[in-house]
């Protein structure tokens, strides 16, 4: 049986590993290279590094960073951030990583899904949405097909999440599958950093919308919410950042409880 | 010398970063004459299966391969590179294939997300010392949509289940073919790997 995953993540800058709190607030602690290594030993079933300053001058040392990485951990890791065409794709492939992460530019260039997944296959491209449930009435500006209307509940954002779209969650899953999405990596940016656990509603209609996998990310503060992200998310895989990577839990603990509730789980240390 | 064939397959650094981490030389080629002289043929696999017989037609690979895999050399394919020597396969429209192992390759059942990605069971299906020090149901990682299903049950090795339990393990004569990505299947995955080498380094 297909286990559930349980992915930390990793934001890089400078070549350095950090975490914020919603997007902001960065602190610095760590190595890449070094803390893929012990998540790899605590069981990590895959990683994601985000390099989040992402200006073309950072590129270079992400290459190097993911480069050192694919030389000393054998599980398999997605690299995101300020990725913008086939080029700088293939760049992060060519240096060891096993999918790319796409976000800003998905949403403004989405033929660059396509060109990708026809490039390396739909399993290397990993679409990332940032999700934020929409308040109050909503304002339909535009026309376009996957623009938010009356029924939308969640609209997606760009740049860090700085970015209103005016893009509906759901519709924006579908029609990024259909260009050859493998996975989505599903954030929501009204439970991340706050630790009150996953949006389940959103992970779940995502979930039941598309076809291929979903990773629940942005909420984790407690074993429940691992549980309750695979079951009533439907979540495929589980991400989560500070609570890994300030030691709030183990990633051994995680699984633990995840398999003392029936969930599969892929068992530490021997296979 | 273990050559690995270059054929653009995303994954073939990591085959090669994988080997070398277990202490052995490799060499990325993708020169016919070199796959004929090497002592061990990797090849590796990620992408769409009709893409792969084209660019190895393009390479003038098919008949190198074919040929070291009949002149008994140790041969490991990963995931499109166990897809690719069967008969035909589904993908891609319908693409004819080497046809070393006679059977079909076939899409996943539709009930299931596709691809399969992750973590899941091998069920080790024949007793065999590429298995030494890997117990039984441990889990590999999977990234694929197609599954092979050969004609000759005796070639398979280990069984996964993924809402139809599929070959995912091929051994047969000098061939040892994957579904799963042992280069990215942390410790269990290097082992499988280094016992492969080690089994076909020591026989020489």
């Amino acid at each position: 049986m297909l286990t559930k995953r349980i992915i930390p993540c990793l934001d890089v800058t400078g070549g350095r590993v950090v975490k914020g709190v919603s997007f902001v607030q960065l602190r610095d602690a760590g190595d890449p290279v070094d803390l893929a290594a012990l998540y790899d030993q605590e069981g990590a079933d895959e990683l994601v590094f985000l390099d989040i300053t992402a200006s073309s001058d950072a590129r270079q040392i992400m290459i190097d960073v993911v480069e050192r990485v694919s030389n000393e951990v054998f599980i398999p890791f997605t690299v995101g951030g300020g990725l913008r065409n086939v080029e700088d794709m293939r760049q992060i492939l060519e240096a060891g990583a096993d999918k790319v992460s796409l976000n800003t530019a998905a949403v403004f260039t989405p033929e660059i899904i396509a060109e990708g997944a026809a490039k390396f296959g739909n399993q290397c491209i990993v679409v990332a949405i940032d999700a934020k449930r929409i308040e109050g009435e909503i304002q339909v500006v535009k026309e376009g097909p996957y623009d938010i209307d009356k029924d939308s509940r969640w609209e997606i954002y760009t740049h860090g999440g700085r970015k209103p779209t005016g893009i509906d969650a759901v519709k924006w899953a579908k029609e990024i599958v259909r260009l050859g999405s493998g996975e989505i990596l599903l954030t929501s940016m009204d439970c991340d950093g706050h630790q009150d656990g996953y949006d389940l509603e959103l992970t779940r209609a995502i979930s039941e919308a598309v076809n291929v996998p979903v990773i629940a990310s942005g909420g984790a503060g407690k074993f429940e919410h691992f549980y309750d992200a695979v079951v009533e998310g439907k979540a495929d895989a589980v991400l989560a950042a500070s609570l890994f990577h300030y030691g709030t839990y183990s990633i051994g603990q995680v699984k633990d409880y995840l398999s003392s509730k029936g969930i599969p789980i892929r068992n530490i240390g021997k296979g | 010398m273990i050559a690995i064939i270059d054929y653009g397959a995303g994954n073939l650094r990591s085959v090669a970063k994988a080997i070398t981490k277990l202490g052995y030389q490799v060499e990325i080629t993708s020169d016919p004459n070199k796959v004929l002289e090497a002592d061990i043929v990797i090849l590796p696999g990620v992408g769409a299966a009709g893409d792969t017989m084209d660019s190895l037609q393009k390479l003038e690979l098919v008949e190198p391969i074919k040929r070291v895999i009949k002149e008994a050399k140790p041969f490991f394919g990963i995931c499109l590179g166990l897809q690719v020597l069967l008969t035909s396969t589904e993908e891609s429209g319908g693409y004819e294939c080497f046809n070393l192992i006679p059977g079909i390759v076939r899409l996943l059942p539709p009930n299931l997300k596709v691809p399969e990605m992750g973590w899941n069971q091998l069920k080790q299906k024949i007793s065999h010392p590429i298995f030494e020090g890997i117990p039984d149901m441990s889990n590999f990682y999977f990234v694929h949509s197609y599954y092979v299903d050969p004609a000759d049950k005796s070639v398979v090795a280990g069984e996964t289940d993924y809402g139809v339990n599929f070959c995912s393990m091929i051994i047969k004569d000098n061939m040892v073919a994957t579904q799963f990505h042992p280069e990215k299947s942390g410790e269990t995955g290097l082992k499988l790997l280094s016992n492969f080498l080690k089994l076909n380094t020591n026989s020489k």
